[in-house]
């Protein structure tokens, strides 16, 4: 099985009937993703995109028996969003939302606190599965199926990424999003990866600001015998000035800890093959698992 | 969005912080009324500009005269502050603070700033304030003392507590800070901060506690619900291209470099800044043209990218995903029809309707090279570039 995203998945979108709710949807259906209901308040028992639209999430999930949400709600609202979605207890949640305050997020992380949804996001690009579905905003037909899982910070990163390992082809991409304070992280993205019987090699996106790339090589280096799997890696921003935030509210260089090279000698310390240009990740995935 | 050092301690008067009485000038004549409603034996006047370092670039002095007040403020206003966190042409000082000066027991360091390793906030706190904090925590890492409060938790009396015998406080000193550290975070909260530091978090003499200096800044994506930090702003610290492109909601900052780059995405637009670098160039800029990309947008970023004269060449790196190719290149010939474009242009376009997208670039009469890898791109730009010189 792929991670996160399987044949078993029934998908809502929450802040269906926007603009982006609407085209994303559009996207995911035409991708064969398994839509089954959309949400938007003061819009249940209506239909959009000939599915059926709910006001709440909890309706969604009696009616549909979903387990996984993509979240376009406009940035005030998104939290809120995100934990409609964790009380109706779905298994999935994925925040496609830009911009969304901190504090908002911090709240969330407190109200999710033993729950057992995951969230993905949010300021991220989604989940994809090749032949399977997506929930979020990556293009279907760049990606194709195979075994390297692709996890990232960046969205179009994650693109790069998959037009790169083309040849050998990926089981899921998962992007984590570029907020400081966010839902799933390398950590947990490595690891579903790891315990993944679809999944050979991993590829990791990071960049600048933060330290959840150097969380990630720390846990790497703890793998060993069977439970190891090869990994390639690039880390945006190496070009960064300091104390400067380029464009994700994440990416900022406070200390000498968030630099890219910083976190690049971390993954090298741990047997990872590190890109030097984002141009590079295919060919370093191929170098990692010793294949032509 | 950071806000002067006057500005933070009023925002963090109304949280019961205690601060030094002052005012902002920002005309010399102003400066005398001041000082007779001040009426303090000694004075400090402290230039207000974005940038750490500037005591030590002349920007604050301690004056002990009411005519030396108001000779220092006149030399301030209009000076240029220079220090290692401004540009090469430094910062021109158009308001100055005037506070009362006291006399310092204790210097201690206080901040309050996102945990992003726990999703909450973490209070880091030294005995070693009144001086560069990395210095202290390369020097002397046992001198800084680190609180994490859980993600969405509050700030306890007991936290309070711990933090000021941390500091090596005692007694009514001890009281008074803790008043002021649930202030401080109080006001983090409230106003959805992303640093608030205090350096020095003095003990004067007579034993008040008191925020002598203060830095703040703020979540940008909350600003919306924070009116009165939103109108803080002060125009005048930001580039006038990064507030036209503020004005788009286009993510742009200033480089050094003479390649400009529109690129969607943050982390592309990055990467494409590194791939630059590694052929030997130098981006002018970082620019993500970020969210819904409508033919408006796009041309709004490419003329303003088109306008730096340190633009001499520019490189577009597009992967659609939120974005749609054929909305981009729409934008892009109609900008270039209005600027006439005469600089060498490499467009590299990938993703949702590229086909489209590509066929409008390629109708549009206009001399841009199309690449079809961002290597191709990175390496054509540097090359047009350099043979331009």
């Amino acid at each position: 099985m792929a991670v996160l995203l399987t044949k078993d998945s029934k998908i809502i979108c929450q802040g269906f009937t926007g603009a982006q709710g609407t085209f994303h949807s559009e996207r995911a259906i035409e991708y064969n993703t398994n839509i089954v209901g959309g949400v938007t308040p003061e819009k249940g028992g209506t239909k959009h995109l000939n599915i059926p639209v709910f006001n709440t999430v909890a309706e969604a999930k009696i009616k549909t028996n979903c387990n996984a949400s993509g979240v376009f709600v406009p940035p005030p609202f998104a939290a809120d969003a995100i934990l409609e979605a964790v009380e109706a207890e779905l298994d999935l949640v994925v925040c496609i939302t830009d911009g969304i305050p901190t504090s908002d997020m911090q709240r969330v992380r407190r109200e999710m606190k033993g729950s057992k949804t995951r969230l993905v996001g949010p300021n991220c690009p989604g989940v994809l599965t090749p032949g399977v579905g997506k929930i979020g905003i990556i293009p279907g037909h760049i990606c194709k199926p195979g075994r390297i899982g692709v996890v990232s910070r960046s969205g179009t990163l994650s693109y790069e990424s998959a037009v790169q390992t083309a040849q050998l082809g990926q089981s899921t991409i998962i992007g984590i999003g570029g907020d400081p304070v966010n839902g799933t992280n390398f950590v947990d993205a490595l690891e579903l990866f790891l315990n993944d019987s679809e999944t050979d090699g991993i590829v990791l996106i990071g960049e600048i600001g933060g330290t959840a790339e150097i969380e990630g090589a720390e846990f790497i280096k703890t793998w060993s015998g069977k439970f190891k799997k090869p990994v390639a890696a690039f880390v945006a921003g190496a070009a960064a000035p300091k104390g400067r935030k380029l464009g994700h509210a994440g990416a900022i260089v406070n200390s000498g800890a968030e630099t890219a090279d910083a976190k690049k000698e971390a993954l090298k310390s741990a047997g990872v093959e590190v890109a030097e240009t984002i141009t590079k990740i295919g060919e370093a995935m191929k170098v990692s698992m010793g294949v032509s | 969005m950071d806000i002067h050092e006057y500005q933070a301690k009023q925002l963090l008067s109304k949280f019961g912080v205690e601060v030094p009485p002052g005012e902002v000038v920002y005309q010399t004549h102003e400066a005398e009324n001041i000082v007779s409603w001040l009426n303090e034996e000694k004075i400090i006047v402290k230039a207000q500009v974005h940038a750490g370092g500037r005591g030590k670039a002349g920007g604050v002095k301690l004056c002990k005269s009411n005519e030396e007040v108001i000779e220092t403020v006149d030399k301030m206003i209009g000076m240029k502050i220079i220090t290692p966190q401004t540009s090469e042409e430094g910062k021109i000082v158009r308001r100055v603070y005037l506070e009362k000066g006291y006399e310092i027991e204790k210097e201690l360091y206080f901040c309050i700033t996102v945990d992003r390793e726990t999703g909450g906030n973490t209070i880091i706190t030294s005995k070693k304030g009144g001086m560069n904090i990395e210095e202290v925590a390369d020097k002397n890492p046992e001198e800084i003392h680190k609180l994490k409060i859980s993600p969405g938790g509050d700030l306890l009396t007991h936290h309070a507590r711990t933090i000021a015998y941390n500091l090596g406080l005692t007694g009514v000193a001890a009281k008074k800070a803790q008043k002021n550290i649930l202030g401080l975070y109080k006001a983090f909260t409230s106003l959805d901060a992303a640093l608030i530091e205090v350096n020095p978090f003095a003990v004067v003499k007579g034993g008040d506690v008191i925020a002598l200096d203060c830095k703040a800044s703020f979540d940008d994506n909350a600003l919306y619900r924070q009116r009165q930090v939103a109108e803080m702003k002060d125009e005048n610290e930001y580039d006038p291209l990064e507030l036209e492109a503020a004005r788009h909601d286009l993510n742009y900052v200033k480089l050094d470099g003479n390649i400009g780059l529109m690129v969607n995405g943050a982390g592309l637009s990055m990467s494409t800044m590194d791939i630059i670098k590694y052929y030997g160039g130098e981006a002018a800029n970082f620019m993500d043209v970020a969210g819904a990309a409508t033919p408006t947008r796009v041309a709004a970023a490419f003329k303003l990218i088109y306008k730096d004269p340190d633009v001499k060449g520019i490189l577009i790196n597009i992967f659609g995903g939120m974005m749609r190719c054929n909305d981009i290149a729409q934008g892009l010939v109609d900008a270039s029809k209005e600027v006439g474009l005469d600089k060498p242009l490499v467009v590299r376009l990938e993703g949702t309707n590229v086909e489209m997208g590509m066929d409008i670039l390629k109708n549009s009469g206009f001399p841009i090279k199309p690449a079809e890898t961002m290597e191709q791109a990175a390496q054509d730009i540097v090359a047009l570039v350099q043979e331009k010189k």
